[in-house]
């Protein structure tokens, strides 16, 4: 018979990997799979400075390489494998793979984190990959002394294009509200506004973006005036949000109407046995620090559910 | 695969015959390198239906953008010197091996 494990965590980004941590040093038989290498979109972002105990000197792909490491050194297994399919309602969970293998495990914690959302503006999609980007650091290099625009006003969308800044010439922060108020933190705001490369359009949507085989242009709405313009630039990168990575769960555990899984404050789905953990939860603060916490508390309600379940077991 | 440069690019692809894949990728995309283990497993399983290189971006930066690749990861394909598919953006590797094996 093909080995059960205790836990198995769905997607190895901070939520992933700090359950797999907890799991395996409660001395479970532990695995995390995870499409591809593990980090999730917190390898994505260089600057990462507010993860607590690392003031300086860490960035996000140091981080996530450094708690992948840290999970498997109490023996949780990690192996790469896309999740297409999971079968939660038995007392043992199938979770299904893409290469068509099949896992059993007695509980499941799920954490599949989400991915950058696209305004899907005209020209945005056919002009992915020719100046279209949700990624700064895999992208940034190119625009050196180039300019560039970002989408969104956010802590990632003003972080990220401080990040920029380091390469191109200029940085276009177009924002819908008006001037001077941003949604992200004051801290970044402030520096923001100190950086001289970087360039502010207030009141303002991107309409389209203009180019025939590489971005050129985009076209820009004053929201209050209605007027459109022309601007130059040789690369768009949005941060306008993420969507959840949760299409696999529809119909398997309770989500919300944007598609996010509903747990109770043990990190408890719909289903027993099942938990979730991180960004494709509903929850107030979506960082690196609140998914960690969530993998820890849905590995420790596991491992109580499991000794609870095997107390039944014996009883009975 | 065989690593491509500004050096050998031109008489390794844009020179050579048949069906070519190029992985664009740099150290600095994870997402470059969460695909990277597939694609080297799928130039293995197809190693006689085309010829695999990478190219990475770093120091190559204006041959990649001469090939109109300004976004990482990106996956060409070059039939007799010329670009015949592109994939870019969220990669997975089904699509490229379909990809593959319509132009193969
Ligand atoms: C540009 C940007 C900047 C950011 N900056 C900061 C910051 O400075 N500080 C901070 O605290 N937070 C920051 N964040 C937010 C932070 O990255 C996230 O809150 C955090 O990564 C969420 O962790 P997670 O484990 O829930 O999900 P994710 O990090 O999204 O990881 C989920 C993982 O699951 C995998 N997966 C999904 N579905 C499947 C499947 N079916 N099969 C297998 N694997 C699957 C994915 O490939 C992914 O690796 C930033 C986010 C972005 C986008």
């Amino acid at each position: 018979m093909a080995e059960v494990y205790d836990i198995i965590i769905v997607g190895g980004g901070p939520g992933g990997l700090a359950a797999g941590i907890y799991g395996s040093r409660a001395r479970l038989k532990t695995a995390i799979l995870q499409k591809g290498k593990p980090g999730g979109q917190a390898a994505r972002t260089e600057d990462l400075e507010n993860y607590p105990g690392f003031s300086r000197g860490t960035t996000g792909p140091a981080l996530m390489e450094a708690m992948e490491e840290h999970a498997k050194s109490f023996g949780t297994e990690i192996i790469s494998e896309e999740i297409v399919g999971l079968d939660l309602e038995g007392k043992i969970k199938l979770i299904k793979s893409k290469s068509g293998h099949e896992y059993m495990s007695k509980t499941v914690i799920l954490a599949p984190g989400a991915v950058p959302k696209s305004l899907e503006i005209k020209g945005e999609i056919p002009l992915r990959g020719k100046g279209v980007s949700y990624c700064a650091t895999c992208d940034a290099d190119f625009f050196e002394e180039l300019d560039v625009v970002v989408v969104g006003n956010g802590d990632a969308a003003v972080e990220e294009a401080m990040y920029l800044t380091k390469f191109a010439e200029t940085v276009t922060i177009i924002v819908r509200r008006n001037e001077g108020d941003l949604r992200c933190n004051k801290t970044s705001a402030e520096r923001a506004f100190a950086n001289p490369k970087i360039k502010w359009v207030w009141n303002s949507v991107l309409e389209e973006i203009k180019g025939n085989g590489l971005v050129d242009s985009v076209v820009i709405k004053n929201i209050k005036t209605g007027e459109l313009s022309v601007l130059e630039t040789n690369g768009v990168f949005f941060f306008v949000g993420t969507v959840p990575k949760t299409e696999i769960l529809k119909g398997k555990v309770e989500l919300n109407e944007q598609g996010y899984i509903i747990t109770n404050d043990l990190m408890q789905t719909s289903v027993p046995g099942v938990y979730a953990a991180g960004d494709a939860r509903v929850k107030y603060l979506r960082q690196v620090v609140t998914a960690a916490s969530d993998g820890a508390i849905a590995a420790v309600a596991a491992e109580r559910y499991l000794a609870e379940e095997e107390g039944l077991h014996k009883s009975s | 695969m065989l690593a491509l440069t500004k050096e050998n690019f031109e008489e390794e692809v844009k020179k050579a015959e048949g069906l070519i894949m190029v992985d664009f990728w740099s150290e600095k995309c994870e997402p470059c390198k969460a695909l990277m283990p597939s694609v080297h497993e799928l130039a293995e399983k197809h190693a006689d239906k085309a010829k695999f290189c990478s190219l990475d971006t770093n120091g190559n930066k204006r041959l990649a953008m001469s090939q109109k690749v300004l976004g990482l990861p990106t996956i060409l394909f070059y039939q007799n010197g010329e670009i015949v598919a592109e994939l870019c953006n969220e990669i997975s590797i089904e699509d490229v091996e379909a990809k593959l094996l319509e132009l193969a």
